[in-house]
């Protein structure tokens, strides 16, 4: 058994558990949804192992290093941390159907790091520049920032879809098998974006600080740098729409999707459409 | 209104601020897509002439540094001060405000209110610290006209927070420009064995003295098994009036640091030439002398002349060389010796430690920042601010205690600034408090 294994494993696992959480919002059945949670619930150990395997053979293989240092072990990274998130919210909130719009993010993620013929899945050492152990820091804090944006993200389209439908029916009794009222969603969205926007800050910061030990410079605007700063206004700017201005509802709910854009372009447009510092850790 | 005061509320409005950091996210991705900082002829043959020179007069090849750009920098912190100037002494009123001075009506009116009642016999009972501590809170109290008003708060200075972060971006812009107007950039290239005082700025044409002089001792690349780049290594030593001050071993990630000025391993250069040294066994004696390919030299003292006939290389890097060694009329020695790696030599009448290596020069990166730890502070600022904006609330409770013939009644308002829901339950729990108590 190695990590490739148990990645790939999680990878079919996580769009099985996408389908059941489908099939709880279709048959509405109690036991479905306590299939769904479990069956992800082990998907994300799996997962766990399969990370913690990668970064044992790397060791083995006598360049140990942590499995955060490029574009395969943090998309698999990505998708872990907004499981994780996942199922904390499922389980303060106790509501099933969030699932069935969440894990399609992590699923794709994953398929896309498995099948990708752009992202190579070797572990390879690491030239001196990463050799940083703020580039753990900066990997981990970007990420868990970027996995809450897309739970922001995914929410924000179950407002919508939710928002659409009730123009006609109201809501049935509250259950978990339920989608949740329109303001719980609307503060659930609020929450994952002021906690995306304190981790993405830190990531800023541990990137700027790295460059710092690194080159001397903590701030070059080169593509990447950039794109984060303009992902992070984007939500500065949300945050302050909501807070001051009182927005809330669709308009939020669209501005946490095209913020989550945003990540992605700066996450992955960057590496593959504008040139600069970052691009040799995008293969 | 006068002008003055217009100004003023331009500045201390959000919808400036919403449009400033609107207008800096749009403008930031024009420079991400068109590469900074190329020659003028670069812009011309890639957008065309009339293109290029409008971009000229936009400043777009250094758009991040332009008048605009700087500008908008400038408006967004004018905008934070003058807006914290205006709420903050709003806010500080709150935080330290006289909470059991309040007027009774006030708490009839709070976003979350309850009563309860508890029999006269009973009250010998009823403690108000307990009651408190069902919600982790302590009271302070004040006798009114016909009772006793108590209150309790948590997180007052979390309403601090906001403030905390709009200062922290303001002490970041102060660290940069400290850093851009008291501090350098630049970069040089120093081959072993050599030293200078002198640097090329990255601004502009211009050298960088300073008043003292680095030495590359010595450069050392390692390499994967796959042949990666594993680590880069310069031995540094820094001189003052020619008397050696202090030598360390520099690494990317791992600089240099004196006299505030911080020297970085950024890159290399290989050359046809190698370092030779070399021990005389007998006399412990040794030399070190920089040794052109093919070029025979001597160390006339021991009678020893020597030179590198031939040598393996992958790419730049060479991997072993062919030595030529001759001491004295003795015959002459020649052998492989792997690059950097000592080895013994043995001739007629004497033997030899040598050690054959590649020249380098190391590329340094040099810089002087004394804005950088006001950037860090600032930095850190903003995470404790976010962290006291969300993640903590300012909760107040009162709760006015009177006396209305055989009962005792219990008038309870609070208030938060964030998560009431979350609150409102909590304080459900005082409710089964008094349940007890009746
Ligand atoms: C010109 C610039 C800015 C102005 C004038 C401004 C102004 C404000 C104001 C008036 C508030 C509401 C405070 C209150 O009444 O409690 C606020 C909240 C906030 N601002 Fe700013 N702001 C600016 C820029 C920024 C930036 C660049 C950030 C980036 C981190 C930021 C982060 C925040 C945060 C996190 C909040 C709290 C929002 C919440 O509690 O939901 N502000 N800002």
């Amino acid at each position: 058994m190695n990590s490739s294994t148990l990645l790939g494993i999680t990878t079919f696992t996580y769009l099985f558990s996408t389908l059941l959480y489908v099939a709880v919002i279709v048959f509405k059945a109690q036991k479905i949804g306590k299939i769904a949670t479990i069956f992800t619930a082990v998907a994300w150990l799996i997962q766990t192992a399969g990370i913690l395997l990668r970064w044992s053979e790397s060791y083995q293989m006598g360049i140990g290093h942590a499995p955060l240092t490029n574009m395969y072990e943090s998309v698999v990274f990505f998708s872990w941390t907004l499981i994780i998130l996942y199922l904390i919210i499922e389980i303060k909130f106790k509501t099933k159907v969030i699932g069935a719009f969440t894990l399609p993010f992590a699923f794709l993620a994953m398929a896309y790091a498995s099948f990708s013929t752009d992202i190579s899945k070797t572990i390879n050492p690491l030239i001196p520049a990463l050799q940083s152990n703020w580039l753990i820091s900066h990997v981990v804090t970007c990420f868990i920032g970027y996995a809450s944006f897309a739970v922001a993200a995914a929410l924000g389209i179950m407002y919508l879809i939710k928002q659409q439908g009730k123009a006609g029916q109201e809501d049935h009794a509250e259950s978990s098998l339920h989608l949740p009222p329109l303001t719980v969603l609307d503060s659930i969205i609020h929450s994952t974006m002021v906690f995306g926007f304190i981790w993405l800050s830190a990531g800023i910061i541990t990137g700027a600080i790295w460059a710092n030990s690194a080159w001397g410079t903590y701030w070059s605007w080169d593509p990447k740098e950039t794109w984060s700063l303009i992902t992070w206004f984007f939500y500065a700017i949300t945050l302050h729409a909501r807070y001051t201005r009182g927005w809330n509802g669709a308009p939020i709910a669209f501005l946490a999707i095209f913020g989550f854009l945003s990540v992605l372009f700066t996450y992955y447009g960057v590496n593959f459409l504008l040139s600069g510092l970052h691009s040799y850790g995008s293969s | 209104m006068t002008l003055l005061k217009q100004i003023w509320n331009f500045f201390a409005s959000v919808k400036l601020a919403i449009f400033t950091l609107c207008s800096l996210a749009i403008t930031s991705i024009i420079g991400t897509i068109i590469p900074q900082g190329e020659s003028a002829s670069f812009y011309s043959s890639q957008y065309g002439a009339k293109a290029a020179e409008f971009m000229q007069i936009l400043d777009i090849p250094d758009m991040y540094y332009s008048w605009w750009f700087l500008l908008l920098l400038a408006m967004l912190s004018i905008n934070l001060l003058v807006c914290s100037i205006e709420r903050f002494p709003r806010v500080w009123k709150i935080i330290q405000s006289d909470n059991l001075a309040i007027p009774t009506e006030r708490i009839t009116k709070m976003a979350i209110g309850n009563k309860w009642q508890i029999a006269a016999d009973k009250i010998h009972l009823f403690n108000p610290k307990e009651l408190f501590d069902t919600i982790g809170m302590v009271p302070t109290s004040k006798d009114t006209t016909n009772g006793t008003l108590y209150f309790s708060q948590k997180g007052k200075y979390s309403r601090t927070g906001v403030y905390l972060v709009h200062l922290s971006i303001l002490i970041i812009f102060a660290g940069a420009i400290i850093g851009s107007v008291l501090g350098f950039k630049g970069s040089v290239m120093i081959p072993e064995l050599q030293s200078t005082s002198k640097f090329f700025s990255s601004k502009d044409p211009s050298s960088i003295n300073l008043d003292f002089e680095v030495r590359c001792d010595q450069f050392i690349i390692e390499f994967y098994d796959n042949g990666m780049p594993k680590e880069y290594q310069s031995t540094l030593t820094i001189l003052e009036n020619g008397k050696e001050i202090l030598t360390k071993d520099i690494e990317v990630n791992s600089p240099l640091t004196y006299k505030g000025i911080t020297f970085y391993q950024s890159s290399y250069q290989g050359y046809q030439d190698f370092i030779f040294s070399l021990t005389d066994k007998k006399t412990g004696q040794s030399h070190q002398v920089i040794l052109p390919f093919q070029k025979q030299q001597e160390w006339q003292e021991h009678d020893v002349r020597f030179g590198v006939v031939n040598a393996e290389a992958l790419g730049q890097r060479v991997t072993r060389a062919k030595l030529w060694l001759k001491n004295g009329q003795t015959p002459a020695v020649l052998t492989w010796l792997d690059d950097n790696q000592p080895s013994v030599i043995s001739t007629e009448n004497n033997s030899y430690e040598v050690v054959v290596k590649q020249m380098y020069a190391t590329g340094l990166q040099v810089a002087k920042d004394p804005g950088v730890y006001i950037v860090y502070l600032g930095c850190g600022l903003m995470l404790l601010g976010l962290y006291l904006a969300f993640f903590l609330s300012h909760r107040r409770v009162w709760l006015l205690h009177e006396q209305s013939g055989d009962s005792h009644s219990f008038l309870l308002g609070a208030n938060t600034n964030k998560n009431k829901i979350a609150f409102k339950k909590m304080l459900t729990k005082m409710d089964n408090y008094f349940d007890n108590l009746s």
